[in-house]
């Protein structure tokens, strides 16, 4: 058992697709000006809903460190073992509880890294939010539980704790999978399924939730999760005894190390035309930096993950890191759109909840 | 010489001239115009459009099944739009790499077998005539 590396950082490469400002270059079409695209915002101009506004806060996303022990080759984040410095300080995380627990509306805690389980105070920060009686939502990227023997008790804890799991696995065979998040993430993630599925996790009447993500291996968007999930549900139980909830069925959206993948591959240009026809005007509604905020390991907040990732901070002056949060002017704020946001409005949409419409 | 033929790619094989070099029998923008059919025939393009999204919904058969085996009869025909458009669907729909080559064999099998099997013909024939 255990992971190999197939890449590192973009950051410890180094280079101009380290910078989130090139990356911007390019999904503007400034840099690559035959992969230039219809922009966004005119989109939603043509449907009456520029600018993009929230509706509400129901979703307090965090980021608490992009330390972690895969680097796969998809990584929005650019998060892997090399990115030891990003970690959310305990202040901070404090501050986030405070938040958490004065504002009503926030009815799920969604924590996501890098895997959040490698930080110090993670354990503490999720039973403080239980005992603040929200719902908590932890990605988990599986391989953890199997990495050291010191998260081998993560079950056990998701349990006693009510914890919603939301896990990736891209696909139900050992080849896709080890090919997107490196060599022995299938095995490893397929031990740690049993393991959850033997404390009660994805097993009817059990209460414990356990989702598994899709996300494509490569240039394409996902078909439908209807489509999708009675495969993964057949294939798993029939080969590994492994048993789910849901399947969430999540687009590639063009960032970091998965641009990177596109441009080295030649498929960007085929993949935002892609994207564009796919575009769904009836996903706008539910499209969920709507109704989330999400807040990055030193505390700044954005409109989503992936805006954070391309370090496009929220656009409420005044309100921008935790220490200054102000619910009434998030719910005013303008939500900065740019061309990657056509990978959550593809289809049925896409979100970290899978699906929109 | 002029070359009216082209490889694999697409392309064509000699590109000595600029002329020759543009020129090519399957472009894959091409297939993104597909719906432009109906430009010189609007009302049968439009009812074999409507057929052919009707013909792909889940049904009887599941979508992944159908792009399957889209995916052997588009190798059967040797189309490249087809092959193209259906490899992307496999992978959408969840198809792995090995399961759809076993979709191209099975079209290959069938194909390479209905021309063996003309070999009985052959067969009966070589036995008539001889003694």
């Amino acid at each position: 058992m255990g992971v190999k590396q197939n890449t590192k950082s973009l950051s410890v490469r180094g280079g101009q697709m380290a910078d989130t400002f090139y990356q911007l270059k390019v999904l503007t079409g400034r840099e690559m000006a035959e992969a230039k695209v219809t922009p966004f915002a005119e989109k939603l101009v043509q449907q009456n809903e520029f600018p993009l506004k929230p509706h509400s806060l129901e979703v307090f996303q965090l980021n608490i460190g992009k330390l972690c022990n895969q680097t796969c080759l998809h990584c929005h984040v650019d998060a892997g073992p090399d990115k030891k410095r990003e970690n959310m300080s305990r202040a901070d995380l404090e501050t986030c509880l405070r938040i958490i627990k004065e504002v009503p509306d926030i009815k799920m805690v969604d924590i996501t890294g890098g895997a959040p389980e490698m930080h110090p105070d993670f354990r503490w920060f999720v039973q403080e939010c239980r005992k603040l009686g929200k719902e908590v939502l932890n990605r988990c990227n599986l391989t953890i539980i199997m990495a050291n023997e010191k998260y081998r008790d993560l079950p056990e804890f998701f349990r006693d704790n009510q914890v919603h799991l939301v896990s990736s696995l891209p696909f139900y065979s050992k080849k896709r999978t080890d090919k997107q998040r490196g060599d022995g993430v299938f095995d490893d993630s397929i031990a740690a399924l049993k393991l959850l599925n033997e404390v009660g996790y994805g097993q009817e009447g059990s209460g414990l939730v356990l989702d598994l993500v899709y996300n494509p291996v490569g240039a394409f968007l996902p078909a439908g999760q209807e489509v999708l999930e009675p495969q993964f549900k057949s294939q798993l139980k029939r080969k590994y005894d492994i048993v789910f909830n849901n399947l969430f069925a999540i687009t590639n959206l063009p960032i970091n190390r998965f641009l990177e993948y596109l441009i080295e591959s030649d498929n960007y240009k085929d993949y935002m035309e892609t994207l564009l026809e796919a575009y769904n005007p009836s996903t706008v509604t539910g499209i969920m930096c709507r109704s989330m905020i999400s807040v990055s390991w030193d505390g700044y907040m954005y409109d989503c993950d992936f805006n954070q990732m391309l370090e496009l901070k929220i656009d409420s002056p005044g309100c921008t890191h935790i220490n200054d949060f102000d619910v009434d002017k998030l719910l005013s704020r303008e939500i900065i759109v740019n061309q990657h946001c056509y990978g959550c409005t593809a289809g049925a949409g896409s979100s970290c909840g899978g699906e929109v419409v | 010489m002029l070359v009216l033929f082209t490889n694999a790619g697409g392309q064509l094989q000699n590109d000595n001239t600029k002329f020759m070099s543009e020129k090519k029998y399957f472009d894959p923008e091409d297939l993104k115009k597909f719906g432009n059919i109906t430009e010189f025939q609007e009302e049968m393009g439009k009812k074999f459009f409507d057929w052919y999204g009707e013909v792909f919904k889940e049904g009887a058969l599941t979508k992944r099944e159908k792009a399957l085996i889209a995916l052997a009869v588009a190798h059967t025909v040797q189309c490249p739009y087809c092959i193209d458009a259906y490899s992307t669907e496999c992978l959408k729909t969840g198809s792995d790499e090995e399961q759809m080559m076993e979709a191209v064999h099975v079209a290959a099998a069938i194909r390479s077998g209905a021309s063996l099997v003309f070999g009985v013909q052959m067969m009966n024939h070589v036995k008539k005539i001889s003694m």
